[in-house]
């Protein structure tokens, strides 16, 4: 090798080392120096029920010294990466805030998150307090790994009620009256529907609840068995149609696949009066009594379920969501750190405070016997509206997106961002993702 | 490189020392540079034959992750879109900062208010600037109904065909201000009296432009390109913000692709053979960028003045 050449090699690699880590970055160090690396450490998302989760613990810490407990708080998407790549590391916290699903079951396969059936055996009241169903989405394998934390999610078709007075329309009932009402309202120059296409997973919540319309939720069952060519079932390929012919008949607000979720923007279409409708989960009520308090005071919001499809096999009752999200106790705690983290999940979470300030925020908490308390909320209408959803659901179908293995789930939301934005037919969509079946 | 070191005697008597401070001084760089890249460059290498999810244990996979890596039509738009932007760039970067960099090389004072006014891009990190242009970008919100001009108005990020043109843009935006910064430097260095001669000798300011100017910054295009180049295949926070890689796969490049493949579908294997095929584009590109230099880089490119 000559000089030159040794020189040049050197610099080029000087070069791509410099270029590449620019784009390395990265985030760490402890967020309280005088706390307690002995007491369980609590990751938990900012958003809709980050006050709850806050002051939950700082009761807690008060009342408990002796069983504190560290809580950090992180948004959303940064969350999901971080806390994978701590839990694999053997760094997570005691307590993992996840959504049951794929990732969980992953987390158990891996050995990373702690049985709590014989928790539950010895407490059966912490067992009692949920709703079975809700319950039922920490179990694999028959076993219980995680156990809800707070409120219950499903998807629900939100409506501007000023906007529909103003064209003398009535929410849809069924897709046929959904679809009627988009040439009316765009001849009114009113967007039909608000959707933050660009931040993809929104445009999930019209595909689940399609397909669950059209064929039911055995097809989605079979998609999450692995069973061969099970994304080409006639009712996924259905439910794309009736999408694109959705968007084809400028159903969404103009330009939605450039509108993100996270700030808020495809709500605050809603509340501006520029959009008619939004599909979306039941914590956007929450956001909305934060962002546009007056638009829910003024009872301009209101909520119907999705619509039933005309011939569809699925039970209109159905719904979609979040059953809740959930407490997974991590398998890397010390002794101390896990008594103490039990200790929490039998008596401060869904404690009587805990309850009520779940439901003053306007959400459902995944709990029996409250309807007393859902009654006397000033959020009446909304809260007994999901409770009544959700208790009545013969199916309650995690988000997708969750359910599925990590793969299959970035694949699917990037491909049906493409069918949102009719560069690839239903049956291409079928075919890329048929090919993921399994990973 | 040219001439013969010739060594002194005191230097032979104690064996094969060269001319020059000790070698013992690349040891700092040296240890920073094994344990920050080629330690995990030789990690990634080594991840790529593997199947990994991140949690569960490491199992031997053979070159299946480089079938899966090469084979997926993903990661061939991932290449196009990568090669698009780098292009791109090059063509809409280099000119714009090669004339902003002549200009501003002026001495005049409006111009050097000018430059101050004009390099504050740079103090702006990538992700302060991907949320504001995602921001201003807002269909509903944006600047376009803020300004009350509907032609600003677009689909900006959710049409495949116009977005990787705004990506290009906001790169163009960020970026430029840095290379027009090298360009004043490499045009301020060059001998006033080329351009006294070449006035005598009855040169307009346009052959000045291209018979000095030009030929004189060659080594700062090569730099200025290297950067830009390089920098193109790791541009990643601006586009991750700014669109995540929509709509579709319409600016998931190389990069971007690895990241998600690697942390949103958990495939530590993939991911990582596209982390050495990047290194490997890296690598040559670099390469060829400093063999453009030419031969005779050592030569100074101001004898005579």
């Amino acid at each position: 090798m000559t000089m030159r050449t040794r020189t040049s090699l050197i610099s080029a690699a000087s070069a791509i080392t410099l270029a590449l880590s620019l784009s390395a970055c990265g985030s760490s160090g402890p967020s309280d120096p005088t706390a307690n690396t002995e007491s369980p450490s609590m990751w938990a998302l900012t958003g809709s029920s980050e006050d709850i989760f806050r002051s939950s613990v700082e009761r807690w810490n008060e009342e408990n010294p002796d069983d504190s407990i560290n809580q950090e708080f992180f948004a959303n998407d940064a969350y999901k990466t971080k806390v994978r790549t701590a839990v694999g590391a053997g760094e997570g916290p005691t307590f993992i805030y996840g959504w049951g699903g794929g990732v969980l079951k992953s987390y158990v396969d891996a050995g990373h998150v702690s049985e709590l059936d014989q928790f539950l055996a010895d407490n059966p009241d912490v067992k009692d307090r949920y709703i079975p169903s809700v319950l039922e989405n920490g179990v694999i394998d028959g076993k219980t790994y995680a156990l809800p934390n707070n409120n219950m999610q499903p998807v629900v078709l939100y409506y501007n009620k000023e906007l529909f007075e103003q064209i003398g329309a009535e929410p849809p009932e069924t897709w046929e009256e959904l679809m009627a009402l988009v040439p009316q309202f765009n001849d009114a120059g009113i967007a039909p529907f608000a959707l933050a296409g660009q931040s993809k997973w929104p445009n999930l919540m019209w595909l689940s609840y399609l397909v669950d319309r059209i064929g039911g939720p055995e097809v989605f069952q079979s998609i999450l068995d692995g069973e061969e060519d099970a994304w080409s079932d006639p009712a996924v390929i259905e439910a794309l149609t009736k999408i694109q012919e959705l968007v084809d008949a400028d159903g969404f607000v103009n330009g939605f696949s450039s509108i993100a979720a996270d700030a808020g923007a495809d709500s605050a279409l809603l509340y501006t009066d520029r959009a008619a409708m939004m599909l979306h989960g039941g914590w956007v009520y929450q956001n909305l009594k934060n962002d546009a308090p007056e638009f829910v005071e003024s009872d301009a919001v209101g909520f119907v379920p999705f619509p039933a499809v005309e011939g569809g096999e699925g039970d209109p009752e159905n719904v979609v969501g979040n059953p809740a999200n959930m407490w997974s106790l991590s398998t890397d705690a010390t002794d101390e750190q896990r008594d103490a983290a039990l200790n929490y999940l039998k008596d401060g979470l869904f404690s009587e405070e805990y309850t009520q300030a779940m439901i003053d925020s306007g959400a459902v908490p995944a709990v029996n016997g409250i309807e007393d308390q859902l009654a006397a909320s000033e959020d009446k209408d909304f809260v007994e509206f999901v409770y009544g959803l959700a208790q009545d659901a013969p199916s309650f179908q995690l988000s997708w997106d969750q359910a599925l293995s990590p793969a299959q789930g970035d694949a699917m939301l990037a491909n049906l961002d493409q069918i949102f934005i009719g560069q690839i037919t239903p049956e291409q969509f079928a075919e890329n993702m048929n090919a993921t079946l399994g990973e | 490189m040219s001439t013969v070191l010739k060594p002194k005697p005191m230097m032979k008597a104690r064996g094969a020392r060269t001319e020059g401070p000790s070698a013992w001084m690349v040891v700092p760089a040296l240890v920073f540079f094994v344990t920050f890249a080629v330690v995990p460059l030789l990690g990634v290498v080594f991840l790529s034959f593997t199947n990994w999810n991140g949690l569960g244990a490491i199992t031997w996979a053979g070159l299946e992750s480089w079938q899966t890596a090469l084979t997926d039509s993903v990661t061939m738009n991932a290449l196009v879109v990568t090669l698009k932007i780098m292009v791109f760039s090059l063509l809409v970067q280099v000119p714009i900062s090669l004339l902003l960099g002549v200009f501003t090389a002026g001495g005049q004072r409006y111009r050097a208010v000018l430059a101050v006014l004009y390099f504050v891009p740079l103090l702006l990190s990538s992700a302060a600037v991907a949320i504001a242009f995602k921001a201003l970008l807002d269909p509903n919100f944006g600047m376009g109904p803020g300004l009350g001009i509907p032609a600003l108005a677009q689909n900006w990020l959710g049409n495949p065909d116009l977005v990787l043109f705004v990506v290009i843009f906001v790169i163009a935006w960020q970026f430029v201000p840095f290379h027009t910064l090298i360009y004043q430097g490499g045009v301020r260095q060059i001998p006033a009296s080329f351009y006294e001669a070449a006035q005598i000798d009855g040169a307009g300011r346009m052959q000045q432009f291209f018979h000095i100017t030009l030929p004189q910054l060659k080594y700062t295009i090569i730099t200025s390109s290297t950067l830009m180049v390089l920098g193109s295949l790791a541009y990643f926070d601006l586009i991750f913000i700014l669109t995540a890689g929509g709509p579709g796969y319409a600016t998931r490049l190389l990069p971007l692709h690895m990241y998600l493949t690697g942390f949103r579908a958990n495939d530590m294997g993939a991911a990582s053979a596209l982390g050495v095929i990047l290194v490997v584009i890296g690598l040559g590109l670099a390469l060829i960028l400093q063999r453009l230099g030419g031969r005779n880089r050592s030569a100074s490119q101001l004898e005579g003045a």
